[in-house]
């Protein structure tokens, strides 16, 4: 995994939230154009984890960290560093579809127009909106309210908006949980056709959506009682076909958590 | 076998209904006693005044004699001390919502804020006159202008700005603001694109309540120091006033009956600019809505 520069590396990272670890010493290397899946059981710390990598959990009163999380070998914790510009580089795609109540194009333009986009908007649109899958089903509607699309559609369409600010990472919280098989799939095909593009990190509860879409696997679960540890991280085939740790495979057979 | 018995249930299923009757009938009665009280009241004011409501009594000033009195000065006096109150304190009303909201800390402090303006909007209208007339009109001189009168009615409704607005941001989902973050929004970009236009309606449902609160305020207007005799109208802001309520009161309690008159007939003009002011709240209010609900 040594050959390229990974894109985000984390150190020894702890987490808190108060006075509760809930991550402990978690070390990983993420490499660039690939899609690197973060499996575990309800609770393990997935979500926690992902959102350390675009600084979302700032917005938690009561979250700390220590250690560090490097990305392009920038420390995103260190003093100075604004989140809204690691923001702006790391776009993030939520579990539950969040459209903004806007219309379909308002909600592609908001991430341009907030970070002070001036050129061709209308193309850009267009072309996020494309890259998402999406553009046949809403070109005829862009005025309308994204709020008139199906959950699947909303999803893509976050992921759309998400496109628009041409981040280098995405990161995806469980995108899928709350769409149909057919949907799934869509995003799925989706996902490892921007990894040509775009790194994108992914959280998922479906060990076949793991399997399926991602090149690198990490296992969080819980030791003891609250703190969870990565178990193990490798390539997805390795992870899913010989699981070096018993722990590891326990899980993806379904024989725990 | 059921926990209760066939005619046991069928019994108790008749109690139920009966219940259910006697509830339904009680609730009806107190729906038409408020209504019957209103219809009275309506009905009483309008036989007086109706005869009165026409184009010279609102372009009129007072006069000493009841048929030729108007109330053009109030009418004005009402108006400007509303729209400015209403003014003020939707600005100021949202800004300390959007702080207490979005930036302030959960902390001690916060909550203790918090209470007191719960508190402040409790507290008789008589007392903001008091504190109207030491610090508008003395302490900063504005003498007892439509100026006073406004920033006066303004401290009055700025706690049910501030609680209503806090309601409305408080019902905006996080998923939209952490959705505006993500795409690297700043905080105020997220507040004012994604928060406060959901936030709107809310909003002006508080700002109807406050206006209508101040259109019929006049105690604390009376301490501040508002004319009940003014012929003449507001001209500015620092100009002096009188405002319906007002006008209406001095009107009542004159002996002769053609100011008892004029007095529903200002009465009328009251409720229908009430009316309208609370109407065109609610087609802006709906015209928000939709945009955001899609
Ligand atoms: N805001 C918070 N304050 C305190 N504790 C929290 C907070 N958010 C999460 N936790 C705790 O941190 C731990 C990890 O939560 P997290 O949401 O990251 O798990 P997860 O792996 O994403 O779970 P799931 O698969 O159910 O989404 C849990 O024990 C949870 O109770
Ligand atoms: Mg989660």
């Amino acid at each position: 995994m040594a050959a390229v520069e990974p894109i985000i590396r984390t150190r020894d990272l702890n987490v808190y939230y108060g006075p509760t670890m809930v991550i402990n010493g978690v070390t990983m290397d993420m490499e660039p154009n690939r899609i690197t899946a973060i499996i575990g059981p309800s609770g393990s710390g997935k979500s926690t984890l992902l959102r350390c990598f675009n600084r979302m959990n700032d917005l938690i009163p009561t979250f700390r960290l220590t250690g560090e999380v490097l990305f392009d070998g920038q420390n995103l914790y260190a003093s100075g560093v604004d989140p809204t510009e690691i923001r702006y580089q790391i776009g993030m795609v939520f579990q539950r579809p969040n459209p903004f109540p806007k219309s379909i194009f308002d909600n592609v333009a908001f991430g341009p127009r907030v970070n002070g986009f001036k050129g061709d908007l209308p193309g850009l649109v267009e072309q996020s909106i494309r890259r998402a899958a999406l553009w046949d089903e809403v070109k005829d509607r862009l005025k309308e309210s994204a709020l008139s699309l199906s959950g699947g559609q909303q999803q893509r369409l976050c992921i759309a908006r998400a496109l628009a600010v041409e981040p280098r990472v995405i990161l995806m919280d469980e995108p899928c949980s709350a769409l149909d098989p057919i949907s799934t799939l869509a995003i799925e095909e989706l996902m490892r056709e921007l990894s040509r593009q775009y790194s994108i990190v992914i959280v998922t509860h479906n060990m076949q959506q793991a399997a399926r879409v991602s090149d690198f696997t990490a296992f969080l679960t819980p030791q003891g009682d609250k703190t969870s540890e990565l178990i193990e991280y490798g390539e997805t085939r390795q992870i899913f076909t010989t699981p070096k740790d018993e722990r590891t495979e326990a899980y993806i057979t379904g024989r725990f958590g | 076998m059921a926990i209760i018995s066939q005619g046991e249930f069928r019994r108790r299923m008749n109690r139920r209904k009966v219940e259910g009757h006697i509830f339904h009938a009680l609730c009806l009665v107190a729906v038409l006693i408020g209504l019957a009280m209103l219809g009275a009241l309506l009905f009483n004011i309008l036989s007086d005044g109706l005869t009165r409501v026409n184009w010279s009594f609102i372009t009129s000033f007072p006069s000493r004699h009841p048929e030729q009195a108007g109330i053009q000065a109030a009418l004005l006096g009402s108006i400007y001390v509303v729209a400015l109150a209403g003014a003020l304190a939707f600005t100021f009303g949202v800004g300390a919502a959007i702080y207490l909201e979005e930036y302030a800390a959960r902390n001690w402090f916060a909550k203790i804020i918090q209470i007191n303006i719960s508190n402040l909007a409790g507290v008789p209208s008589i007392v903001y006159g008091i504190l109207g007339l030491e610090i508008f009109v003395r302490y900063l001189a504005l003498g007892k202008s439509v100026m006073a009168g406004g920033l006066t009615l303004a401290l009055l409704v700025l706690p049910i700005v501030i609680i209503a607005a806090e309601e409305a941001i408080r019902a905006v989902p996080s998923s939209i603001r952490e959705g505006g973050y993500a795409l690297g929004a700043t905080r105020w970009q997220a507040i004012w694109h994604l928060v406060l236009p959901q936030a709107f309606p809310g909003i002006l449902t508080g700002v109807i309540l406050a206006v209508s609160r101040a259109i019929g305020e006049t105690a604390p207007l009376i301490v501040m120091g508002a004319l009940t005799f003014v012929p003449f109208a507001p001209d500015g802001p620092m100009s002096r006033f009188t405002v319906l309520p007002i006008q209406i009161f001095n009107w009542v309690s004159r002996p002769q009956e053609g100011f008892h008159e004029a007095a529903a007939a200002g009465i009328i003009v009251l409720l229908v600019l009430l009316l309208t002011m609370n109407a065109l709240a609610v087609i802006l209010r709906n015209k928000f809505q939709r945009r955001t609900e899609g």
